[in-house]
């Protein structure tokens, strides 16, 4: 493959930029029960049924820290190549809102539960590494709902008090399509390592934009603006394109960015300042009295590091070695978890590479009509193997294989079944197909005339005729051969 | 039987074991007392109905295993009580009825107990004399203008004027022993982790204990035995084995080491003060304990340290009233006026104080120079004690640098009436366990205890020495009722 050139720049006036995005993710922890309390964390509940005591702040309640929520944390952190910290601190972070039952939120600031780690991305250009700065466990807030009563906001607190790990990468993207890939590959692991479900609709993951931009060539960064809370990769995207032309334009007319949190409006497609460096909150944050420092045993990071899954960046060199995939090929079969489960069921009992092919075209363009994931799908990992199997023994035709794959979505309807009960085994025997290519022949003089006198692209009308006459079944590798001879 | 009241809480215990009386002749006792005492001001919430009630099924299943079967206790109003209002003395709580008990008072009601009323304290207990309560201050029985310190002030007195057998308050910079010290009797901070902070309103969550307050050293040790125990909701109580307090209380202290601080001393402090510490010292000789002059020397840093580290920790805990979830609300066009209006209107001005202070010194920009060092403070002030701790078994001090002042003398003095609690908040600062005895009186008949300050987790030794203290003080409340 052609390595493609890096070639995000915004194109100014006056003179080329160059974007500078940090992102801070926040990842719901997958957990049956909140970081301080034991509610449910199940989404979709009617409001205020997912809350206790605790995570409603009533007088003299106090947080207990969720053990399994601790251990996800510094799972996704070993799978982030992240130092993990056995010193941690929860602190509160102080601001009044109708959502935070109790005035702050707990959170890690100076010393969070995970350090340095990287993430690398495969694009175009090669590989990537991206820096995470750091990991660190929060609660959620809960949220308020303005829209149903115009004198008064109703507050649900199911979400108020759920765990959430805040994943803070270093400046180190350069272009949306860096932020794409980084999200996947981030959420990919943490599905991979079964510590959040990535699920963005139901707000799983979400995050803050940091976006800067600088002259082609500086060395310096310039003021960044954070827009907040943006909870789709698309708007991501769109957020830093229209963000990072925002301030060229600004720079190019000699006025300042602002240093400010901005909120991506996406009716709009622009953002928009939410408030200022000057009106930012002052947190106060100090350690919360009412937790102890957390300290970890070296001995549990151990433990969780020896339970750690395989994780993509190993599966992909694993499936290049042992399944002499191409890197590209690999990386795709790799992007989730669920999809590189699938190949490695089918491949089992079939063909290696006409699997992959069969997965990556066939399959994924049928998930992606029906706009269903790997694990809907309707065409069982046993079934296509069965399949491709009666590709590669010659039993059937690649081309029969496409109206049997169709059939098979049905149900996920027995490929050999259908094979046997519709009689379209590939017409293999030499005799037979000698006996309908000479009919063709004989059918088409003028054109084996036209054939014989150089037109060599007739071969192909020739082929398509028997095939047609074949009913497809015949095998097209024995049709070349003859055909080839007979016109000889 | 009138003068059941005036007995002791181990008295009462044994007395309805024994069947001398029943529980609910014990119990009506207090509630007589209390009825003629609304002058002192101690009650908030009277459970009196109630309580008889209970009185009434204990004498009837007549179950003598808990530690305190069959006693009705009245407690700070600090700790939440299932289905009864629990108001930290405050206005933004005054309808606040609780759907939980809190640990300690579990704790109590499955040693047989059961509750006779809350009691009135400074609010969100800030405060040393009980002036800061919105149900209006309380009154020491040892004189009608005094005030019974705080800010367990109403669970002081009304032990004092026997209105409840024994109480528990709750103490973050000596609001148990400095009243204690203020109406003569005993009172006990147990060691930082000892009791549950579960379902107790904070105040400052790194120094609030919960303790026993009693008539004398051997409620102490049983009211304590009661309450202690590790609880798995409050990641802070310390999984340690609660001691049987009552069965090795000792007076034989022979050979214990008693350290004495040169720095416990203020100016202007009366010579009173310096002559029951002396008559302390000379008690614990006579009892057979060896006396050693020790320095702590950070301690002038404790106050200073103390009122930054727990305003900063009360205006995060108070956050949470807001008008929102429960308590007062007042009215406002939007959200912020809300807030503005319910906490404007719900907090008074010491509550309204701490909170500025700590938000203050929490402010990007003032972190480093005030709750940083204050914390660093705080380290230096334990290494003292455990420099100190190397050497003896147990420090004795003054409790407070004066005896019960006056209503209103130091309530538009602050600083002042922060200087009342400036023996007491090292030992909070510190973590350590630390009980007020009382030991003589001043020249106004007004009485005055000692502090012996224990290693941690070392309750046993400090009770012990208390009651070597007690038996040789032969300490008697010279209290005149005057309030009926």
């Amino acid at each position: 493959m052609t390595a493609k050139k890096f070639d995000y720049l915004i194109n100014g006036d006056k003179s080329k930029w160059e974007v500078i995005i940090g992102l801070e993710v926040h990842a719901q922890v997958l957990s049956k029960s909140k970081l301080f309390s034991p509610s449910p964390t199940k989404f979709g509940a009617e409001p205020n049924t997912q809350v206790s005591l605790v995570d409603t702040a009533f007088p003299g309640m106090l947080p207990v820290i969720n053990q399994f929520c601790i251990e996800q944390s510094i799972k996704t952190g070993l799978g982030l190549k992240a130092k993990i910290n056995l010193n941690s601190v929860f602190d509160r972070k102080n601001y009044f809102y109708a959502d935070l039952p109790q005035g702050y939120q707990i959170s890690q600031y100076k010393n969070p539960i995970v350090g340095e780690g990287e993430i690398v991305l495969d694009m175009p250009y090669g590989t990537k590494k991206v820096g995470i700065e750091r990991l660190h466990l929060e609660q959620d807030a809960g949220k308020s709902i303005h829209d149903i009563d115009p004198d008064n906001s109703y507050v649900d607190l199911n979400r108020s008090g759920v765990a959430l790990m805040e994943i803070v990468s270093k400046p180190d993207l350069r272009s949306p399509e860096e932020v794409n890939v980084y999200v996947k590959k981030l959420r990919s692991i943490m599905r991979y390592l079964g510590t959040c479900d990535g699920n963005m609709q139901e707000g799983s993951l979400r995050a803050d934009v940091n976006v800067s931009v600088r002259k082609v060539g500086d060395k310096k960064f310039g003021t960044r603006c954070e827009i907040k809370n943006v909870n789709s990769i698309r708007f991501m995207q769109l957020a830093i394109e229209y963000e990072a032309r925002r301030q060229v334009e600004l720079l190019e007319s000699d006025k300042k960015v602002n240093q400010e949190t901005r909120l991506f409006d996406t009716k709009k497609n622009a953002t928009r300042s939410m408030r200022s460096k000057e009106e930012a909150h002052d947190y106060r944050y100090f350690p919360d009295p009412d937790l102890l420092p957390l300290k970890l045993e070296q001995s549990l990071v151990d433990k969780l590091k020896k339970e750690l899954p395989e994780l993509p960046d190993e599966k992909k060199e694993r499936f290049i070695k042992e399944h002499n995939l191409s890197p590209y090929e690999a990386n795709i079969l790799v992007s989730e978890k669920e999809i590189s489960d699938y190949y490695e069921e089918v491949i089992k009992k079939c063909d290696k590479k006409l699997a992959t092919n069969w997965i990556t075209v066939e399959l994924f363009a049928l998930l992606n009509k029906k706009n269903l994931s790997i694990l809907q799908s309707p065409v069982s990992a046993r079934n296509l193997s069965k399949l491709i199997k009666m590709i590669t023994s010659g039993k059937i035709s690649g081309k029969i294989a496409k109206d049997v794959f169709v059939k098979m979505q049905v149900d996920d309807k027995d490929a050999e079944q259908i094979v046997e009960k519709e009689g379209l085994i590939q017409q293999s025997d030499p005799k037979e197909l000698e006996k309908i290519i000479t009919k063709v022949i004989s059918n088409n003089k003028d054109k084996v005339e036209q054939y014989k006198s150089g037109k060599e692209k007739l071969f192909g009308f020739f082929v398509g005729q028997i095939m047609k006459a074949s009913e497809g079944k015949a095998n097209p590798q024995l049709v070349n051969e003859i055909l080839r001879n007979k016109l000889k | 039987m009138s003068n059941i009241s005036e007995f002791s809480l181990t008295r009462i215990v044994s007395g309805i074991k024994k069947k001398d009386f029943t529980s609910e002749e014990v119990t009506r006792s207090f509630i007589n007392n209390s009825k003629k005492s609304k002058k002192l001001n101690t009650y908030i919430t009277e459970c009196f109905d109630q309580a008889i009630q209970s009185a009434k099924n204990f004498d009837k299943k007549k179950d003598y295993k808990g530690l305190l079967s069959g006693v009705p206790i009245a407690v700070k109003d600090l700790f939440c009580t299932r289905n009864v209002k629990t108001t930290a003395g405050s206005k933004i709580l005054h309808n606040f009825v609780p759907t939980y008990e809190s640990t300690i008072t579990s704790n109590l009601w499955s040693q047989g107990s059961f509750l006779l009323g809350k009691l009135n304290c400074d609010e969100f207990a800030m405060g040393s004399s009980n002036e800061t309560s919105f149900f209006g201050n309380v009154i020491n029985p040892f004189g009608q203008k005094l005030v019974p310190g705080g800010s367990s002030g109403g669970s002081a007195s009304a032990l004092a004027a026997n209105l409840t057998p024994a109480t528990i308050g709750t103490d973050t910079g000596g609001s148990i022993r400095q009243p204690a010290s203020f109406t003569g009797t005993v009172g006990l901070k147990p060691t930082y982790g000892r009791c549950s902070r579960w379902g107790i309103v904070a105040f400052a969550s790194s120094l609030d204990q919960a303790g026993p307050m009693t008539k004398n050293v051997k409620d102490c040790a049983l009211l304590l035995q009661a309450m202690s125990g590790y609880d798995p909701k409050d990641s802070t109580s310390v999984d340690i084995k609660v001691d049987n307090y009552t069965s090795k209380l000792t007076e034989k202290i022979k050979g214990l080491k008693i350290g004495i601080p040169k720095e416990y001393t203020v100016d202007n402090m009366p010579n009173e003060i310096d002559n029951i510490w002396k008559q302390g010292v000379d008690y614990l000789i006579d009892a057979g304990a060896t006396i050693k002059n020790i320095s702590l020397p950070h301690t002038i840093y404790a106050l200073p340290a103390y009122y930054i580290v727990a305003p900063a920790e009360a205006s995060s805990n108070l956050a949470r009233y807001d008008g929102v979830k429960y308590g007062h609300r007042a009215k406002g066009n939007n959200l912020v006026e809300m807030y503005e209006n319910t906490r404007s209107e719900g907090f008074g001005d010491e509550v309204k104080r701490r909170i500025l202070i700590g938000t203050y010194v929490l402010s990007s920009g003032y972190y480093d120079a005030y709750y940083l060092k204050a914390q660093k403070v705080r380290q230096l002030i334990k290494n003292d004690f455990d420099k100190a701790f190397t050497d003896v078994d147990a420090i004795l001090t003054p409790s407070t640098p004066s005896s019960a002042f006056k209503i209103g003398d130091k309530k538009d003095d602050p600083v002042s009436m922060y200087l009342n609690d400036i023996f007491t908040v090292p030992v909070n600062l510190s973590g350590l366990p630390a009980i007020s005895v009382p030991t003589g009186y001043d020249k106004n008949n007004l009485p005055l205890g000692l502090q012996l300050i224990g290693k941690a987790f070392d309750e046993q030794t400090i009770l012990n020495l208390s009651l070597a203290i007690e038996k040789r003080a032969n300490f008697n409340k010279k209290i005149k009722v005057w309030w009926n």
